[in-house]
């Protein structure tokens, strides 16, 4: 049976009306077309499907969009305000942190929750927080060097 | 040859963390360009066949590689795919270079049938030493074409005309003309199509100002914002999503099904073509619905296959004989030295598991099907397209959208076949997006392998025979570079009970493995130091540079006596598709919990003259990673024909906490044509690791991944 699930995406307030079985993942990508979040393995072991829901970034993989009614969304598309790059992605810009890319969009946007939760972390603070993202190209250590230059931007 | 170390790179803290193969697509669907207007129109046109040679690589004429447009922008195409290796930046950088503009008056079309000439698979390392020089070569010729037509227009003569910025100036008269006023001439349009990219001078690496740099890829920007599409965000008007009935097993063949209970879901395409059983629905929850729903109707026939528990004894009893390369008097050798060791080594299938799986949408129109798909020879799967589908290949155009990775593993287009016939019964664009658990199954495998060596050692040490047979894997880097007076080396055949293809540097991480892991056994023997032992037989100077170059910065003379419990260090070398490469590595157990803990690598790396050292430095850093995934836990688990470990959760890649402190060398060696770089710094990593290994244990593990007995796969 089909729900209607409201939500803000990206500053835009929608209601989609659909099976609330289906993954958050799906419903943005494929009813808003919101490609940035990505599929990867659809079982929440590799972060590519990342957005921040109310903040807090989820896994949209295994989020049933029944779970996102009444909150806000930001994908990877979102996150940059009036055309102005957000300051983790200006810092994956400068550090060339992305080879595909495909992982990318994931790996911001969980830095951007990391960092909001610990705006100093360590280096093993970084890898731990970051430990659920896989990169296949393995950029790791340019990915890391990225989020660093980003925490280091904002303590200015 | 100078070896001289240009760049040192990436600290990152430890608590921080293809072959190509000849193809005759034929091709008689050209697209024919001209310049209009302001800009570039593209036609496509029947039968008009242009600017390539039919069913051949390369171009004919300067027009099928470039356009320079009527704004001073130059719009260059070429058949390599970009899936994270960098080749958009690279071959932008090579056209910016020859035509003497800035990398921003560049717009690179790559991998599009219907606009770009055929360069070739994106495999083996080959758009460096092939599709670089091409697109130079091209750019050359129309730099020329539009020097000799403004001398002409002048009167004077082409070597007094001096190039820069898209600007041709002759001092003498002050006279100056851009390359955008130039092409408004339709002189320079016919030049275009009737030149080829001649025999012009490259510009020699000393005077490179755009190449050499770090060029950042041209659309970063679009992958940290997520605008850019890749083959599985293509999406089209009407588009449904697609799903596939896979048999449970290799093997498998379909017996019966019952496809009523998706027939009767009203918004579901349900598609049967012998054995081919598909699904096309609104969304890809419907469509996976409808798959569940007949899934349990269907019953299968299966045969017997090979389980990975008995996968060595298995390649063993079905190796095929070869004629092996010999030199020397083996057998002799072997019963006149002083001693004889022998060692089989075993390497485990493992997967390529980009981020992104098989996708692709297709669409009809008018008997035409456009297809958007992440593979790596667009002309091929045109090709193989047309063929399936019972369609003249010059119908049907093939668009690669830079695409979530490869590492080989995206030579075939299944995914773009399946859209097709389903966007075909449908009637409507379809999308299919393999899932995870398919790509780990029906994808292929790095082929596994078992290696069996003998080598033998005189009074003083010396390497004085080398018997090497790799069964299944196959012969990239199988010669040994090390002096052997007496060798014999076969790559034989075998029955691969996976599918098995290209996967980054092929063979040569398994050869490398075997050869660099037993060449520290002989070591060991003679009672040498593994460096020393190493030179003393290696002539090749490249290898003998980065060696030494990893050595000094590793501080490996001094690490290599240091006695620490648990840890130990160790180094290998190697060379492949022209390009050479050394690791030291430092290891750490934790025999408590059976692990091996990578804490630091240092490599060097060298491939000639070195094109882009930002992007180098990504290749390198990603293949030492990439490589420490099979040498210590990737192995592909199978029992009765079926993938057990199809999921990032039982297939454990590296992630953010394996990540050691990585040290990258590279050397520049301006001396020699640049090789490519996205394959051979993976093959020193594995070897590299289990001499560590073996200095901290004792313990000569001789198979990949590299565990500690009695520990289970991760
Ligand atoms: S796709 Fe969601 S975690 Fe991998
Ligand atoms: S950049 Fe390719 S997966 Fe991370």
């Amino acid at each position: 049976m089909d729900v209607t699930v409201k939500l803000t995406v990206n500053g835009q307030q929608k209601a989609i009306t659909t099976d609330p079985r289906r993954s958050l993942l799906d419903v943005l990508r494929e009813d808003l077309g919101l490609t940035g979040p990505k599929y990867a393995c659809g079982e929440g072991r590799c972060g590519a499907c990342s957005v921040l829901m109310d903040g807090k970034r989820v896994l949209s993989c295994v989020t049933p969009v029944s779970k996102a009614d009444n909150t806000t969304i930001v994908t990877i598309e979102g996150l940059a305000k009036d055309g102005s790059l957000h300051p983790v992605q200006e810092a994956f810009l400068e550090e060339g942190a992305a080879q595909c890319g495909y992982c990318t969009g994931g790996m911001i946007l969980t830095a951007v929750a990391l960092l909001q939760e610990n705006p100093h972390p360590t280096d093993r603070d970084i890898a731990e927080g970051m430990n659920g993202n896989i990169c296949r190209c393995n950029g790791y250590p340019k990915i890391h060097g990225a989020i660093r230059r980003a925490a280091e931007k904002t303590k200015r | 040859m100078t070896g001289e170390v240009v760049t040192k790179t990436s600290e990152t803290k430890r608590s921080s963390p293809s072959e190509d193969s000849p193809c005759e697509v034929q091709l008689s669907r050209r697209a024919f360009v001209q310049v209009v207007g302001a800009g570039l129109l593209i036609t496509v046109t029947e039968g008009i066949s242009f600017g390539q040679r039919r069913g051949s690589r390369g171009v004919r004429n300067v027009a099928a590689r470039l356009h320079v447009n009527q704004d001073g922008t130059i719009t260059v195409m070429t058949g390599k795919v970009e899936e994270g290796q960098g080749s958009r930046a690279q071959l932008t950088q090579a056209a910016a270079e020859e035509l003497r503009v800035g990398v921003a008056k560049i717009n690179l079309v790559m991998a599009d049938t219907a606009l770009v000439p055929d360069d070739g698979m994106t495999a083996g390392s080959r758009t460096t030493p092939s599709t670089v020089p091409a697109v130079r070569q091209g750019a050359a010729a129309a730099r020329e074409l539009l020097t000799r037509l403004a001398a002409q227009q002048w009167s004077v003569d082409p070597g007094a005309l001096e190039v820069r910025d898209g600007t041709i100036t002759h001092k003498a008269s002050g006279k100056i003309v851009r390359y955008a006023q130039l092409v408004q001439s339709p002189e320079i349009v016919e030049a275009f199509q009737r030149s080829s990219p001649a025999e012009i001078p490259l510009t020699p690496a000393s005077e490179w100002g755009v190449m050499g740099t770090s060029v950042p890829r041209p659309n970063l920007r679009d992958l940290v914002t997520g605008a850019h599409r890749y083959p599985s965000d293509i999406a089209r008007p009407g588009m449904l999503y697609g799903k596939v009935l896979r048999p449970p097993a290799y093997g498998a063949r379909l017996e019966s099904i019952d496809l009523s209970p998706a027939e009767a879901m009203e918004d579901v395409v349900v598609v049967r073509e012998g054995e081919f059983v598909g699904f096309a629905a609104p969304t890809t929850f419907r469509a996976d619905e409808a798959l569940r729903a007949v899934s349990e109707t269907a019953t299968w026939s299966t045969v017997s296959q090979p389980s990975s528990d008995e996968l060595f004894s298995h390649l063993k009893q079905h190796a095929r004989s070869g004629r092996p390369s010999t030199r020397g008097s083996l057998e002799r050798a072997l019963a006149d030295a002083d001693k004889v060791l022998g060692a089989t080594y075993e390497v485990a299938y493992v997967q390529h598991a980009p981020m992104e799986p098989r996708a692709a949408t297709a669409e009809w129109k008018d008997g035409r099907l456009t297809v958007w798909a992440g593979i790596d020879y667009p002309q091929r799967i045109q090709g193989d397209l047309a063929r399936a589908l019972g369609v003249p290949a010059e119908q049907v155009r093939v668009i690669v959208p830079d695409m979530g990775g490869g590492f080989g593993g995206k030579h075939t287009g299944e995914a773009a076949e399946e859209a097709a016939r389903l966007a075909k019964a449908a009637g409507r664009p379809v999308a299919v997006h393999w899932t995870r658990a398919e790509e780990f199954t029906w994808a292929y495998f790095r082929p596994a392998a078992l290696i069996e060596c003998r080598g033998a050692l005189d009074r003083e040490g010396s390497l004085v025979a080398w018997d090497f047979t790799n069964i299944n894997a196959g012969g990239a880097a199988i010669d040994t570079p090390y002096n052997t007076a007496n060798t014999r080396i076969l790559s034989a055949g075998s029955d691969s009970p996976l599918r098995q293809g290209a996967y980054r540097c092929l063979a040569a991480t398994a050869n490398n493995f075997a050869r660099e892991s037993f060449m520290d056994e002989l070591a060991a023997a003679a009672q040498s130091d593994p460096l020393a032992f190493r030179l003393a037989h290696l002539e090749n100077p490249r290898i003998r540079t980065v060696l030494e170059v990893a050595a000094r910065h590793f501080d490996w003379p001094a690490r290599q006596k240091k006695v620490t419990p648990e840890l130990g260090v160790g180094l290998a070398c190697g060379t492949e598709k022209n390009s050479v490469v050394a690791a030291c590595v430092e290891v750490g157990i934790d025999r408590a919990r059976g692990e091996i803990r990578v804490c630091e690598v240092c490599e060097a790396f060298e491939c000639g003259p070195i094109q882009n050292p930002a992007n180098l430095v990504s290749q390198v850093q990603g293949c030492i990673i990439m490589g420490m995934g099979p040498a210590l836990r990737e192995a592909m688990q199978f029992r009765d024909g079926r993938i057990r470990n199809a999921s990032f959760a039982t297939y454990r890649v590296p992630r953010f906490e394996d990540v050691p402190k990585i040290d990258v060398h590279l050397v520049d060696n301006p001396d020699i044509p640049s090789a490519g770089a996205g394959e051979t710094p993976i093959i020193a990593i594995a070897p590299a690791i289990a001499n560590a290994v073996f200095a901290a244990t004792g313990l000569r593990i001789r198979s990949m991944p590299i565990r500690l007995p009695g520990t289970n796969p991760a």
